[in-house]
């Protein structure tokens, strides 16, 4: 077995760092959007910002530029907005909107691609796909205290502090309107600007995520921590905390396979989170299968020898 | 044969798209109608492995073969869902999204693992690349499709309404429901040589929605489903060859788009254009309504002694300007409803008179009905009848009748009057309807 430290010496830790920078912010807004059933929102997102990154791409050249997160921000929220216009003014249902929306815009963001940006290496037909997580040890460096980091190492940390901060501050009102929306509305937080506001901030992350690991795969590392530490836990703090350990763990595995298989990075990160989300659907403490199995087992015993002792007792 | 292998590849990318529209518009209306079009989406990822399974197991790309390991890991997905589903919490948005993620993410770590050429063709989409073999087996097995919703037509449909209706009728839901994944993983990799991983959705939801619209029967839709199928794979295709080769699946998604776009705007009944149509006419309506009632009611205030109204008293009776009295009457002229004498009155024609009378009647018999058999209070019912007395006919009307045995006065004393009555009266006396 061939370690990744063997394989790219140092540049290892910054493809670790950078994969959990990438999939820590994920996990996070990943595992409110499980809890107030918007998944498919991310998936529809994550496909449906194509558009506004080339459109940002063509206008800066960079697809590090704030301005990208920005446009997206937008455009995701456009996204939504769209769905909407589709499901409310006609018999439409909500999925087959989203269905709708997503795939035009994609179309569009692949035509554009195509037409903007012939041949340019940075941004191509199989970056969406498969993104280029080891692409990061190619970037410019910035010295940091005497140390030389790669750029996107330094703006994914930027964005997984600030995504921290934002749901340590805005973690009551994400709560309460994740479960009870009509009580958080009578405390004064405001279900629908709470709603648009993750839904722009989300945008943010998948756009941020995308070169790493693509449009598809994003959606893996928004929801397979999430649902794993979902089954692990009842409390929703819990759930953040385990989430984000999935994350570490997932991108670590991930490397460690990416290294010994030689093949994709970010796929061999989300091959290694379902290996995670498979262990937690067996062995979760809360709602893994065998767990509960176990704990059926063991109340049938139980009940068995109960009712055994009440006959022996009934019989002295 | 031998007229099919001297096709040149454009050609044959044109019959693909042609065929791989029939396959999902078909399969798309029954996604559409039971709401599962992200697990369409989930299951166009899901076939991922299989498809690099199949490349594998056969490296000269034998159709078949690639086509049943893809429908299998497609398969595999669903049932996934399914056990996520059932045995946690986890909702089922989540677990598609687990589903799909992780099948194509195993897929494409798979792909590059063991260097599979070709698979990039599956998940782009590159219609050009498909031979005549993949078209003769993209036909057989859309044939087959076509052939099999056919025969089980009936279970199908009521499968997707109502599956506890289908059990109670006995048949066999589980082997129905299997069967219908399998297809639609069968159409799913159809299309997806031609449009791509991420693009079939659109193939399989757009048609199908925007047949959705049109008409509220399955068999219809199903065939407009696929008629825009086949012209959104046509007319794409075509476009895509002749604008320098633009990618295939996205120039033929939004076609698919705009055909949505133009059924959302322009349906007959559905379309947005449409109601708001509707719904204009029905605010003009009930406008009109109320002035008719308006005029009734000066009218029974002076005792009916006089057959007409100046617009001014109107405009006084009504609380707002002479302009847009003006505006109302001409309106109402307009519909036959009224006239302007030579004195510069406003008369009621006959109809004018009949739903005048209706209106005040619907008005009176509702007061009524709320406050004798709902125990409304009588000052509580006004603003309720201001609402029903426009929608009130028919039916409806005559059981209120006969349910308040054809009264003659509402609550509030006033005289609730007959149509066939006042419409006599005023023959006899012959005055503005002569």
């Amino acid at each position: 077995m061939s370690l990744p430290w063997d394989v790219f010496g140092v540049d290892a830790t910054w493809m670790l760092l950078m994969a959990f920078l990438v999939a820590l912010p994920c996990s996070q807004i990943g595992s409110f959007l499980v809890l107030r059933r918007m998944s498919l929102v991310g998936d529809a997102i994550s496909h449906g910002v194509l558009p506004g990154i080339v459109l940002g791409f063509v206008f800066t050249g960079d697809l590090a530029s704030p301005w990208l997160l920005v446009g997206a921000a937008v455009s995701g929220i456009l996204v939504t907005l769209l769905v909407e216009l589709i499901h409310r003014k006609s018999k439409v249902k909500q999925d087959a909107a989203i269905g709708i929306a997503f795939t035009t815009l994609f179309a569009l963001g692949v035509l554009m691609l195509e037409f903007f940006t012939h041949g340019n290496v940075h941004l191509d037909a199989s970056c969406v796909i498969e993104g280029q997580l080891d692409r990061v040890i190619y970037y410019p460096d910035w010295v940091l205290l005497g140390i030389a980091v790669p750029e996107p190492v330094v703006t994914m940390a930027a964005l997984a502090l600030c995504t921290m901060i934002l749901i340590v501050v805005f973690y009551r009102a994400l709560l309460m309107t994740s479960f009870d929306p009509g009580l958080s509305a009578s405390f004064g937080f405001r279900p629908s600007w709470i709603h648009y506001g993750l839904v722009g901030f989300l945008s943010v992350i998948v756009v941020s995520a995308f070169q790493a690991v693509g449009a598809i795969l994003v959606i893996a590392l928004l929801i397979l921590p999430a649902a794993s530490a979902y089954l692990c836990t009842h409390r929703l703090k819990t759930m953040l905390v385990l989430a984000g350990v999935h994350a570490f763990l997932s991108s670590w595995l991930g490397l460690l396979l990416y290294a010994h298989l030689n093949a994709g990075l970010a796929s061999a990160i989300v091959t290694a989170g379902m290996g995670l989300f498979l262990l937690a659907w067996l062995v979760g403490p809360v709602d893994g299968v065998l767990m509960k199995w176990l704990a059926r087992q063991r109340a049938v015993a139980e009940n068995q020898r109960d009712i055994s002792k009440n006959v022996s007792e009934r019989n002295e | 044969m031998l007229t099919l292998l001297s096709l040149q590849s454009a050609e044959i990318a044109l019959l693909a798209s042609l065929v791989l529209g029939v396959a999902c518009g078909l399969l798309g209306s029954f996604v559409v109608v039971r709401r599962i079009a992200l697990v369409g989406d989930t299951l166009s990822h899901a076939v991922l492995p299989g498809v690099v399974a199949g490349m594998l197991w056969s490296p000269e790309r034998d159709p078949y073969v690639i086509l049943s390991l893809a429908a299998l890991a497609g398969l595999l997905g669903v049932v996934t869902v399914q056990a996520i589903v059932k045995s946690t919490r986890i909702k089922s948005d989540a677990a598609l999204g687990i589903v799909l993620a992780s099948f194509f993410g195993l897929g494409l770590l798979w792909k590059s693992r063991a260097r599979v050429p070709g698979v990039s063709d599956f998940l782009f989409g590159n219609a050009g690349a498909i031979s005549v073999q993949d078209l003769v087996t993209m036909s057989v097995v859309s044939l087959l499709l076509v052939v099999i919703v056919f025969l089980l037509y009936r279970p199908f449909l009521v499968l997707s309404f109502d599956e506890g209706f289908a059990k109670g009728l006995g048949y066999p839901v589980g082997f129905l429901n299997a069967l219908f994944y399998g297809l639609l993983s069968f159409a799913v990799v159809v299309a997806m040589q031609a449009v791509g991983v991420i693009l079939v959705s659109a193939m399989l939801v757009t048609p199908a929605a925007a047949a959705s619209l049109f008409t509220e029967r399955l068999r219809t839709m199903t065939l407009w489903s696929m008629l825009i199928g086949v012209l959104s794979g046509g007319i794409g295709c075509f476009l895509s060859i002749h604008l320098d080769g633009l990618k295939t699946g996205a120039v033929i998604t939004l076609v698919a788009s705009s055909f949505f776009t133009l059924s959302y705007l322009f349906a007959p009944q559905q379309g947005v254009l449409a109601k708001q149509l509707r719904r204009g006419r029905e605010r003009q309506r009930v406008a009109r309504e109320n002035l008719l009632k308006s005029i009734y009611h000066m009218m029974e205030a002076e005792g009916f002694r006089q057959d007409g109204v100046t617009k001014l008293a109107l405009a006084e009776w009504r609380k707002t300007d002479l302009e847009s009295i003006e505006r109302s009457c001409q309106k109402l002229i307009k519909a036959g409803e009224a006239h302007v004498g030579r004195d510069a009155l406003i008369y009621l024609t006959k109809s004018g008179w009949r739903r005048a009378v209706e209106i005040v009647r619907n008005h009176r018999l509702w007061e009524l009905y709320l406050t004798n058999q709902a125990d409304y209070a009588p000052d509580h019912v006004h603003d309720d009848a201001e609402k029903v007395e426009h929608v009130l006919s028919g039916e409806m009307l005559r059981k209120l009748e006969k349910d308040l045995n054809f009264p003659e006065v509402d609550p509030h004393g006033k005289p609730i009057p007959s149509v066939e009555k006042t419409l006599q009266e005023l023959s006899q006396e012959g005055g503005t309807l002569s």
